[in-house]
């Protein structure tokens, strides 16, 4: 089944669980095939799919738990530009891939799935939009707030791990 | 353009989103002040950190057999389809759907692992960004993996062939890094994975292989212990002439 591997990921990010993730997919993929027919031919595929998951997701044991963050943008303020004199990529070559995991674990699902449709499923602005049911604005204004709060824990990982050695 | 300016569209640059009419004048700035383009490749190795990491879980094969099972059997047609022919439609383009989506049977690992590799491939077109490494020449594709695989490997010379080198990058397959390489001919687009082969397990599940997933032409093939797999919606005689090309430069 195409996509099946990459949902499955999608989905084991967002439930932090494999039994859900698996009853997540499954209860997604019966529903695409029972809808099929609300798909319209010529539109986004990969996007009609992956907001079938998601909106599954949302109403979903899983889903229920993380509810009481709010998926509601209003409270959010507008992005802030990429801070100057932090160079990332002396930061990024001193983690390994487990630190950036973690950091993705951490950050709220709202700003992890954004990131994840962006960064690892490679979707376009308008793609991620459609697929969350959002305004390309907010798509950006969670990206921007979701890379910064990563910045932040990667910074944070990385303190702790030069202070723990420093201790040896 | 200000370094303020900049600041503030980076993501829209490292996101391919940029529009085309400011893409000249951010590029000019980047070249121009160190700062603005330390940023802006820290986040484009933050971006490709969070791809490669976020290749993290995969399906069970004990999982994809029960999707498959699932899927094939709610494709069965029911007396109340044909009780209600608006619902008999919506049914049967549920399976054309399945038809067209688990055309493969994946009864063995070695199924799950070439759907896996057209799964790659079918992500490739979809991506924005289908190549990290955009050239024709494999002199410069091909030293651009030094350092991010585990392995090398060889480029045909495709001069006198109808096939073009769209460039690469590195993907993963079950947690391992290999190389991503795209190709065009005549309009359709070929993917050439390369992974280095983990002793026992490949082999001994494919050997040399041809198969059909969802119309595209799949063939795989080990040599030097490494795994080829091409992967194309061209017609097979393409597939393979490729991959004679692919296993003649293994041998120079």
């Amino acid at each position: 089944m195409p996509l099946l591997a990459r949902l499955y990921n999608f989905a084991h990010w967002l439930t932090q669980d494999r039994g859900e993730a698996e009853d997540l997919v499954q209860e997604a993929c019966m529903k695409a095939l029972k809808g099929f027919s609300s798909f319209h031919q010529g539109t986004n595929f990969r996007a009609w799919i992956y907001r079938i998951l998601r909106n599954t997701f949302l109403t979903s044991r899983a889903g229920l738990r993380v509810a009481t963050l709010s998926f509601d943008d209003e409270e959010d303020p507008p992005a802030e530009p990429v801070a100057s004199g932090t160079p990332e990529s002396i930061l990024i070559s001193s983690l390994d891939q487990q630190s950036i995991q973690a950091a993705l674990e951490a950050l709220p699902v709202r700003y992890r799935e954004v990131i994840l449709l962006c960064d690892v499923e490679e979707m376009k602005y308008q793609e991620i939009a459609e697929t969350l049911s959002i305004p390309v604005g907010t798509v950006m204004s969670r990206l921007a707030r979701g890379r910064k709060a990563m910045r932040e824990l990667l910074n944070a990982a990385s303190i702790r791990g030069a202070s723990g050695s420093g201790h040896k | 353009m200000t370094c303020d300016e900049v600041r503030g569209r980076l993501e829209l640059f490292v996101d391919s989103e940029m529009p085309a009419d400011e893409l000249e004048e951010f590029n000019a700035h980047l070249r121009g002040c160190s700062a603005c383009a330390a940023n802006a490749l820290g986040l484009l190795q933050t971006k490709l950190a969070t791809r490669a990491a976020g290749v993290r879980y995969a399906p069970s094969p004990e999982f994809r057999r029960r999707m498959e099972q699932s899927l094939r059997a709610r494709s069965k047609p029911s007396w109340l389809h044909l009780r209600f022919p608006r619902f008999a439609v919506a049914a049967a383009a549920a399976v054309l759907l399945i038809a067209c989506a688990t055309v493969w049977v994946h009864h063995s690992a070695r199924e799950d692992k070439l759907t896996e590799i057209a799964d790659l491939h079918v992500t490739d077109l979809a991506s924005t960004n289908p190549v990290d490494v955009v050239s024709t020449d494999r002199h410069t594709v091909k030293p651009w993996f030094a350092g991010k695989l585990p392995f090398s490997f060889n480029l045909p010379e495709l001069q006198n062939s109808p096939f073009t080198l769209v460039g690469g990058r590195v993907t993963y397959f079950q947690r391992s890094p290999g190389a991503d390489l795209l190709f065009d001919v005549r309009k359709h687009q070929l993917s050439v994975f390369i992974f280095k082969e983990e002793p026992g397990e490949f082999s001994a599940h494919f050997g040399t292989a041809t198969a059909t997933r969802l119309a595209l032409h799949i063939e795989t093939w080990s040599d030097a212990g490494l795994r080829y797999y091409i992967v194309s919606d061209a017609p097979a005689s393409d597939v393979h002439a490729l991959g004679d090309l692919l296993r003649d430069a293994a041998r120079s």
